[in-house]
């Protein structure tokens, strides 16, 4: 009898007694164990201004164009900056999933920049979860606004560690430390290499709309003689229509990338020196599988 | 007491060859976390296409019950950025990670006998929260310890709450075509 009760269950659990609810439950738990990277953590590249952990994915093209205005203070004869435009071009470019690099002209200093951007850990639930993603972003350019300076002297070099979470569908939060390098700035008597701290995020008011904020923080002595700057604040609106994303914002840095915005931001939010501005990103994906690739869900 | 031992001998034996569903297809269960689901969406704007090959399948030949178990993120596009479209925006995997048929093999073949044979599953069919009773038809293929089923079946929108807003209205399909492809093995116990 004793027997009898130690192979009775061997049996029972071999003659499969399960419902369909049971086959069910089999499959997820052997599923658990699956970690899931969090996707979507921006809708774009960019916050604002600054970059976003996002990087394109393999073989995606980013053809990206901002601008931005003149002055909302400069009043209705400059029809309140729109007159004035300055913009940034760029082409970016996803190498791998984790890695891209890209290319920009700005006709504000006749710049062209030079950045690559790696996801060195992403997101993710599940089985050794990760709380947060973190993209490592290392850039550089030259300004050919002056002729007669060396090249040397033209070169910016800038770096970044961007730190983000997404917490839940909605909200997202970035922490940008940043190192900037001028090789000579542009007054002389400002500091050539200067530490900054941005913190931004995004909060989705809709499945395809989402507001976006951005501060950087500059460690120096703000608005004095040798460096007449503020530190740098955008807020923006994300719309996403299927291929494209429309950003568009309001902020006090005239230009587009690190050196400018961070470095280079002459206006006060406090004064109206504040600046209209968009960014529109078209990707174009050149994946083999894909041959009708220009055209996306939009 | 002869005839317990007896008996448990016999259990033992019944239990071992149960576990062995080769040797006695009858009573076994069939799984496999390799199956192969691919949906089209076509309009004479657009074409597209997804797959994924990671979703898992169960079938207890014993009474013709199975679970199909698939994670909706691991649908790969071949455009990334439809790929983030389907799971922040229609799909919304957050919310809702899976998709899932649970049912029963209405004609059940004899699963003793190699061959190919029509059949049909009824049972319920969860796509983005939603559940709905349905009879899928498709083939299986018994081949030894193999059986391979295949279904191609059509699923509306409208059926599963995915909203498709105007502007890109013409370039998703109101029906979505989806191919499947599961190939079960005896599963390992």
């Amino acid at each position: 009898m004793k027997m009898l009760r130690f192979v009775l269950p061997l049996v029972v659990c071999t003659t499969n007694l399960y419902a369909q609810d049971d086959l069910l439950n089999e499959l997820s738990k052997q599923d658990s164990a699956q970690r899931v990277p969090v996707t979507a953590t921006f809708k774009s590249t960019r916050v604002v201004n600054g970059h976003s952990v996002e990087t394109m994915k393999k073989k995606h093209l980013d053809f990206r164009i901002s601008h931005r205005f003149g002055r909302l203070n400069s009043g209705a004869y400059q029809f309140f900056g729109l007159d004035q435009a300055t913009m940034r071009m760029g082409f970016e470019y996803g190498v791998t999933d984790d890695f891209m690099i890209g290319v920009g002209r700005s006709t504000s200093q006749k710049v062209y920049d030079f950045f690559g951007k790696y996801k060195l850990l992403k997101q993710s639930s599940g089985a050794h979860s990760i709380p947060v993603s973190v993209t490592i972003f290392g850039g550089t350019g030259v300004a050919t606004v002056n002729k007669e300076l060396e090249f040397q002297d033209k070169l910016y070099y800038s770096a970044q560690v961007l730190i983000a979470r997404k917490f839940g569908e909605r909200l997202s939060l970035q922490l940008s430390p940043t190192y900037l390098f001028r090789n000579k700035p542009e007054i002389a008597g400002d500091e050539k290499l200067l530490l900054a701290v941005g913190i931004g995020g995004r909060f989705k008011l809709s499945k395809r709309v989402s507001l976006n904020g951005e501060y950087f923080y500059t460690a120096r002595e703000k608005n004095t003689r040798a460096a007449p700057y503020y530190d740098s604040m955008s807020f923006g609106v994300d719309i996403e229509t299927g291929g494209h994303v429309f950003q568009l914002h309001f902020t006090n840095s005239l230009g587009m990338i690190e050196k400018q915005f961070i470095g280079e931001t002459t206006g006060s939010w406090g004064k109206g020196d504040i600046h209209y501005g968009f960014n529109i990103s078209r990707t174009f994906s050149f994946d083999k599988n894909n041959r009708r690739s220009k055209s996306t869900d939009q | 007491m002869k005839q317990h031992i007896l008996c448990a001998v016999f259990l033992t034996v019944l239990g071992i060859a149960m576990s062995f569903p080769k040797a006695f297809a009858q009573g076994g269960k069939f799984s496999t976390s390799a199956g192969n689901t691919r949906f089209s969406s076509e309009t004479p704007l657009e074409n597209i296409n997804a797959d994924n090959k990671k979703c898992q399948a169960i079938l207890n030949t014993a009474n013709g019950e199975m679970a199909i178990r698939m994670n909706m993120r691991d649908f790969v596009f071949p455009n990334k950025l439809m790929q983030e479209h389907f799971n922040e925006n229609y799909i919304e995997s957050e919310k809702y990670p899976t998709a899932t048929f649970t049912g029963k093999i209405d004609n059940a073949p004899d699963y003793a006998k190699n061959g190919q044979y029509d059949v049909s599953a009824t049972g319920k069919f969860t796509v983005h929260g939603v559940t709905k009773e349905r009879t899928l038809k498709g083939k299986m293929k018994v081949d030894g310890d193999k059986i391979t089923i295949t279904s191609n079946f059509e699923v509306p929108l409208t059926d599963h709450k995915i909203e498709v807003p105007q502007v890109v209205f013409v370039k998703i399909a109101q029906v979505i075509q989806v191919k499947t492809e599961y190939v079960l093995t005896a599963a390992k116990k």
